[in-house]
């Protein structure tokens, strides 16, 4: 008889007095498909062993049949909830293959998304980490700040999600007229509405008594266990890519970086809370004195021609040609290009042998590392605390397969 | 901004820091460096890269303290047919390195760097899962993308992208 099921990591209890448990993949705290295999005494977590891969779509070897610009679409799925910082790190890796500039007012551009992008994953985050230990209002509050976040991206790229807006050279499309009033809009708002989510939780002893002092990361453990992002900085590692190593002209915004040193799961919510106010303020530094002129790159063998020019112009028309049909060749060698994503550092390794399509694409997930420090905080705590662990670090299971 | 030309001579290289420290240590360790758009790559022989990393980390002026990533790239039907690349990071230096050991396609197997960093568990799996390569002293070297019973490594340029029919 065939075997029905394909075998699973299974986990046997230890201890005369342990058992094991099964959470997931089909569980609303898990943020996705996350199975985690536990060995309990009582109530207390033993050990704990994640079991991923249920999400496992093979971008990146769909990416190694792709042009270069063809990957892009691919990229916004890899995490759905910050598809323009996946886009941008995608674009600066090839960018930087290729050698080539981009134009002061895409940078602002990108600059000014990314961080709305910020926003809105940190939204999702709170809404749904405090509909997790049991604060259903800050779900409602939040989500209705994430709407006005994706109608942004709509006006932007046409889709609410899945943008696609950042291109290799620059942007898809220049932005509509009336984009920049309505983020100055969301802009002026979005202060008093943090200070909103933070009068339901930051002084509630039902928030405190869930989040002070559990899932405990030490700095030390933090950095052997490969976290980034707010996990880390929530240790009292203070290393943040956007001030530390600046990309797309970070380098030209003034902004703090909030750490805190208790590394428990308030503060990372105070981190990450923190930081909501800062992406704020870098879209309203970004809103000052936006440059003006193009939005791609003077190359035509590399960035599609307007729509207009490829209308009325025989050489427009030809590099449009080749480029769809064709790709473009991109010298060989290879590039890591990390930024700063809401969950740690997103790293893009990609390698070129010349062709128009990338030999290999590789994409170091920021939660697919963050992980791994789940054992470490669950250890000796409660399977109640498991829970609000895994909301504490943010994991997208999308980015985590791939 | 015209591309500048990759430097690939180890006598032009060998002031850089990181190398000039593995070059110390043991100078037939390294097999070949490469400076190519600002990134610089040195590439280890498979029995030194535990060591290697482990010198890297634990030297007081470089600080190579943070593992950012593993990953591998097949260069099939060419011979070494492996790159192993990590990635390491200096969080108090904020600079980036990456080392690379070649492998042979008919035996991917070298040794696991989980006991320099922890966090080399899941990249170490995964590259295990999807390329075939052995971790020698991982503690649990198991798929951990596909299923358990899953035949051949996805991401070997021999895998059909659609896959196997």
């Amino acid at each position: 008889m065939p075997q029905m099921f394909t075998p699973s990591p299974t986990l046997e209890a230890t201890g005369p007095s342990t058992m094991t448990l099964n959470m997931g993949p089909q569980h609303p705290s898990t943020h996705g498909v996350l199975r985690l295999l536990l060995e309990i005494d009582g109530e207390t977590v033993v050990r704990l062993m994640p079991d991923i891969g249920f999400l496992h779509t093979g971008i990146e070897k769909t990416c190694e049949a792709k042009f270069y610009q063809q990957a892009v679409p691919l990229t916004d799925r890899i995490d759905y909830l910050c598809p323009l910082t996946n886009n941008l790190c995608y674009v600066l890796a090839v960018e930087r293959l290729l050698g080539l500039e981009i134009p002061p007012r895409a940078q602002w551009l990108r600059v000014m998304l990314n961080e709305l992008t910020r926003i809105n994953s940190h939204l999702v985050w709170l809404g749904t980490h405090a509909l997790d230990i049991g604060a259903m209002s800050v779900f409602l509050y939040c989500f209705r700040e994430r709407e006005d976040t994706l109608r942004i991206f709509e006006m932007v790229s046409g889709q609410r999600m899945m943008t696609s807006y950042f291109r290799i050279g620059g942007l898809a499309l220049e932005p509509p007229l009336g984009m920049f009033d309505t983020v100055r809009k969301f802009v002026n708002r979005f202060p008093s509405r943090v200070d909103e989510y933070e009068n339901l939780l930051t002084a509630n002893p039902i928030w405190l008594r869930r989040t002070k002092g559990v899932a405990y990361l030490a700095p030390e453990d933090a950095i052997a266990l490969g976290a980034t992002g707010p996990t880390l900085r929530a240790s009292g590692v203070d290393i943040d890519l956007r001030r530390d190593m600046p990309y797309t002209g970070y380098e030209k915004f003034q902004f703090k970086v909030p750490i805190s040193h208790d590394g428990d799961v308030f503060a990372r919510y105070i981190v990450r809370v923190e930081e909501l106010r800062e992406s704020n303020e870098i879209v309203r530094q970004t809103l000052e004195g936006v440059p003006e002129g193009p939005i791609k790159a003077d190359a035509p063998k590399i960035v599609l021609p307007d729509r207009e020019k490829m209308k009325t112009q025989m050489e427009a028309l030809i590099y449009h040609f080749k480029i769809v049909t064709e790709g473009f060749p991109v010298p060989a060698g290879e590039v890591y290009q990390a930024v700063e994503s809401p969950r740690g550092e997103m790293g893009y390794y990609v390698v070129s042998d010349g062709s128009p399509k990338p030999y290999r694409v590789h994409v170091r997930a920021p939660s697919f590392a963050n992980l791994q420090a789940l054992e470490t905080m669950c250890k000796g705590r409660l399977i109640a605390d498991v829970v609000a662990a895994i909301g504490s670090i943010d994991i997208v299971l999308g980015e985590v397969d791939r | 901004m015209p591309l500048a030309p990759a430097i690939t001579d180890l006598d032009q290289l060998k002031e850089r820091p990181a190398l000039a420290r593995l070059l110390a240590w043991n100078p037939d360790a390294v097999e070949a460096a490469k400076l190519d758009r600002d990134e610089l790559t040195i590439v280890v022989k498979r029995p030194a890269i535990r060591e290697a990393c482990a010198i890297l980390r634990d030297d007081g002026k470089l600080q190579f303290n943070f593992l950012c990533d593993i990953t591998c790239v097949d260069w099939y039907p060419n011979e070494p047919r492996f790159e192993v690349v990590y990635h390491l990071l200096s969080v108090p230096r904020q600079q980036r390195l990456r080392l690379k050991v070649r492998l042979a396609g008919d035996d991917p197997s070298l040794e696991s760097i989980t006991s320099v960093w922890p966090s080399a568990n899941f990249f170490e799996r995964e590259i295990y899962d999807l390329f075939g390569v052995r971790f020698s002293g991982h503690p649990n070297l198991r798929r951990i993308m596909m299923p358990e019973d899953w035949e051949g490594h996805p991401l070997r340029k021999d895998y059909p992208v659609e896959g196997y029919r």
